[in-house]
């Protein structure tokens, strides 16, 4: 009996842990590549999840569906960003960087506030109370489809990265700036579509996450420092760490809930980011600087 | 004459590339020796190993009679080792004054001492008059008087130089070198490591000629230039 | 050195411009509470009080270059250290601030520690902050003895309530909290010029050609945070006293941290008097707004101040990353610190 329980709150660890994966990965590419921080990450989550809460509730949009759209507005959007607001600042001091996106993330979780007020909101999919029974194991669909859908855009990014030509330009300005810049890649156009792509990882994990949590403006900060979280376990800029310390983190805090107590999730997470920063800073896939 | 540093068999290797290969040298009290060879010859990292920056693999080094290998910089500062950066490090936004008061301040008494120190070693300097300009605004010849300035300040009983000549134009290097003959002549040890060959010549008492991480060479300026194996190496290409 | 001839010197070696400026600013402050409401003092409270962690925090910051974004938690821990102090024991305040600081040190020395011992820098050692305000929260919010996450309350006039006990009005707070701006700010300017304080900039400007100074880096960082914490630690024991209640949410709340560190930014990093102008132009910008929203709107719309600050930051960052008070000395004709 209590075999099974660990077997079930295993899986859904597992499954919500793909999700931050996706959402830790947008932050870890930003940061590998045009190395800033981006301290909205959360805010640009629950913004995600705003929209995709309204085109729900407005359209009947499934939000299986619209991250596609909430994706591609967060692509332009991140694109636009980093050309008009954060490119002035990549060679900044880093406390700049940080002070220009925090205000950033500041505006965002306060209008957020002011328009849809403190209240949680919940989509309620048709199917949120649907599962599968395989042996003792439960499956949530809902949290199947946001884990495959987590999967899937990670995988499309992973292959981007590998086997087109921009993201192997976009992976040479990573390893060598200068180098780059020498062999004439356009590095201001490479890191507006990098943090483009960032942002649509976020924007695709938040339309997931209004399908497994409640959205408030209250959230943002937590999901900035999850993600943050979960990119320094896995390793700053390593893509496949993102996925791993979501994985890692989503485990963690299901079974932490479980065996301590709900509240405790979030403090077993960070004893797992305090020990990683003790024992191996540079995360477990990450490189040594 | 007693022996203020002495490097014995030091040897560090990165990934399988040996930087420096079992050198040994020995700077006496009251002398201004040199280290120097081409590019990429291991000086800057026999630097390092000197100043606490980085271990030996191999080798021991020791500072005034104590052994000093792996003991960090600001201990060995305290014990009268100070050095400067190749590249120049002075707090930019802080003013010259605040910069050489922050070397001062270890042996002073008090701030007022320190600062009063600092004052002095200003005008040996010749940076007095830019005393309360930002470190930031300064020319390249200032930035590097200013970095000996500093490491001065300190007090120290053997001074580490790290290519304080570098950039500087011929008349800028005359001027530096006579500051410091007369930094010698009051009782500093120094241990240069350069490059700019003119200036060498001029101050050191004893040049150590390294080679892809060897010693090739050691001695008297006159001998060392004559010395083939320095002529084929270093020599042969830039200073003939 | 006595205080005495500290201060004396202090104010030999201050720009004279500045030094007018300031005992003028503090001779209005004293006599203005004659001319001001109950709004009004609350409003000059939020200010100093400001103003007080806005300079603990720019010695973490400012000086040393460590980026704290987890302050709130000192002022938490020395609110609830005060605030449990005196319900359940009848211990005053005025005694109860030195456990308060001693707590908030021993938890500034633990994240330092952790942070410096093993080189956790820049933004990883923010988050670090961030992680420690955080679970201290969660530890609040499940520690019954304390409230819990319904929060801990002190009675309005419990026992005698008198000021020693800092039971009293907006007046009394008013009082409290520029005195404590005004401590603060001498307490950095004497560390400005003092030999920790020089260290503290060497380690800033660059930590590498400190140490090759003789600068210890580890115990520089490590004397920073600690100061910090206390100094904010002493504003928390006031800042609880002041509303009477706490709530983990809201004490230990990174809204809070980042609320903190907005007037020395804004002000200017790294100066003496940023902190107190950032203060002085932040806290009534923010309540007028409140205000006025409250009145066009018809009622208060909770989150319009912080999109203003958010607002005001990147406005700030973008044109004038060292804040106003640099550009403000140069148009009063202050000379620069001498150190």
């Amino acid at each position: 009996m209590l075999w099974s329980l660990y077997g079930n709150v295993l899986v859904q660890g597992v499954l919500t842990g793909l999700v931050y994966g996706l959402m830790a990965l947008g932050l870890s590419v930003i940061f590998g590549v045009v190395r800033v921080v981006n301290f909205a990450h959360g805010e640009f989550a629950v913004v995600a999840m705003y929209a995709a809460f309204v085109l729900f509730r407005s359209f009947g949009l499934d939000p299986f569906l619209s991250m596609l759209p909430i994706a591609a507005a967060f692509f332009v959007i991140g694109y636009g960003l980093q050309r008009t607001l954060i490119n002035p600042f990549v060679s900044r001091p880093e406390h700049e960087q940080f002070i220009l996106l925090v205000g950033l993330a500041i505006i965002m979780v306060n209008g957020t506030l002011m328009i849809f007020g403190p209240d949680a909101r919940s989509a309620n999919l048709p199917y949120s109370f649907d599962s599968w029974e395989i042996g003792p194991i439960i499956l949530d669909k809902v949290r199947v489809y946001a884990a495959i859908a987590a999967l899937a855009v990670a995988a499309l990014l992973f292959a981007f990265f590998r086997f087109t030509s921009t993201g192997v330009a976009i992976r040479a300005c990573a390893d060598n700036l200068v180098g780059a810049a020498v062999v004439g890649l356009n590095v201001k156009q490479l890191y507006a579509l990098t943090f483009g792509l960032g942002l649509a990882c976020v924007g695709a994990a938040g339309a997931l996450m209004v399908t497994l949590t409640d959205a408030t403006p209250m959230i943002a900060p937590a999901f900035t420092l999850l993600a943050f979280t979960i990119v320094i376990i896995g390793g700053m800029g390593s893509m496949a760490g993102a996925i791993v310390g979501g994985l890692l983190i989503g485990i963690a805090e299901a079974m932490a809930s479980v065996v301590i107590a709900p509240s405790m999730k979030t403090m077993v997470s960070f004893g797992l980011l305090v020990l990683v920063l003790a024992l191996r800073p540079q995360g477990l896939l990450g490189r040594r600087a | 004459m007693t022996t203020l540093l002495d490097v014995r068999g030091a040897t560090k290797r990165f990934r399988g590339l040996t930087a420096v290969d079992n050198v040994s040298l020995s700077v006496s009290e009251g002398e201004i020796f040199a280290v120097i060879g081409p590019n990429g010859a291991g000086k800057t990292t026999l630097f390092n190993l000197i100043a606490g920056v980085m271990k030996p693999d191999a080798g021991s080094i020791t500072f005034d009679g104590a052994p000093s290998a792996g003991v960090p910089p600001h201990e060995l500062c305290r014990r009268g080792l100070a050095r400067t950066f190749q590249i120049v490090r002075p707090f930019p936004e802080l003013t010259v004054m605040e910069n050489a008061t922050i070397g001062a301040m270890m042996r002073a008494a008090d701030m007022d001492a320190a600062r009063a120190h600092a004052g002095e070693v200003l005008r040996r300097l010749d940076l007095w008059d830019r005393r309360d300009a930002r470190a930031k605004s300064l020319t390249l010849p200032d930035r590097k008087r200013l970095e000996c300035a500093r490491a001065l300040a300190t007090e120290p009983r053997l001074l580490l130089l790290d290519e304080v000549m570098a950039g500087l134009r011929p008349t800028e290097v005359d001027r530096i070198v006579a500051i410091l003959k007369d930094i010698n002549r009051e009782g500093v040890t120094i241990l240069l490591i350069e490059h700019v060959m003119r200036a060498t010549m001029a101050l050191a008492g004893r040049i150590h000629v390294l080679h892809h991480g060897a010693t090739i060479a050691e001695g008297t300026p006159d001998e060392v230039t004559r010395h083939p194996k320095v002529l084929e190496s270093y020599l042969g290409a830039e200073a003939l | 050195m006595n205080p005495f001839t500290l201060l004396a010197r202090l104010v030999d070696e201050a720009p004279r411009r500045a030094l007018v400026l300031l005992a003028v600013l503090v001779a209005v402050l004293l006599v203005a509470p004659v001319a001001l409401d109950r709004y009004l003092l609350s409003v000059f409270f939020l200010i100093f009080w400001f103003a007080t962690v806005g300079q603990a925090w720019n010695v973490m910051m400012g000086l040393c270059g460590q980026l704290s974004l987890g302050h709130a938690l000192y002022v938490g821990l020395g609110g609830y250290v005060g605030a449990v102090l005196w319900v359940k024991f009848g211990i005053s305040p005025a005694i109860a601030i030195v456990p308060a600081v001693l707590v908030a040190m021993a938890f500034g020395a633990a994240i330092g520690w952790l942070g410096f011992r093993f080189g956790i820098e820049g933004v990883y050692f923010a988050l670090l902050t961030i992680a420690f305000a955080e679970v201290t929260r969660i530890g609040f919010d499940n520690w019954s003895y304390v409230g819990g996450a319904a929060g801990f309350f002190i009675p309005v006039t419990a026992g005698g309530g008198s000021a020693i006990n800092l039971r009293g009005g907006p007046l009394l707070f008013y009082y409290v909290a520029l005195a404590l701006m005004v401590a603060a700010f001498v307490i950095c300017a004497a560390l400005r010029r003092s030999r920790l304080g020089h260290a503290w900039l060497a380690v800033r400007e660059d930590p590498e050609a400190a140490r090759a100074l003789g600068i210890n880096v580890f115990r520089a960082k490590m004397a920073a945070v600690i100061v910090s914490s206390a100094m904010t630690a002493v504003a928390g024991v006031v800042y609880a006293f002041y509303q009477s209640n706490l709530f983990p949410s809201q004490s230990f709340d990174i809204a809070r941290s980042i609320e903190m560190i907005l007037a020395p930014i804004i002000g200017g990093l790294g100066t003496l008097f940023g902190p107190i102008l950032g203060a002085f132009i932040l806290t009534p910008l923010g309540q007028t707004l409140i205000a006025l929203v409250e009145k066009i709107a018809g009622r208060a719309i909770p989150g319009v101040n912080l999109v203003f600050y958010g607002a005001a930051l990147m406005v700030m960052i973008w044109f004038a990353p060292n804040g106003i008070w640099p550009w403000l000395k140069k148009k009063l004709g202050i000379p620069e610190e001498r150190s």
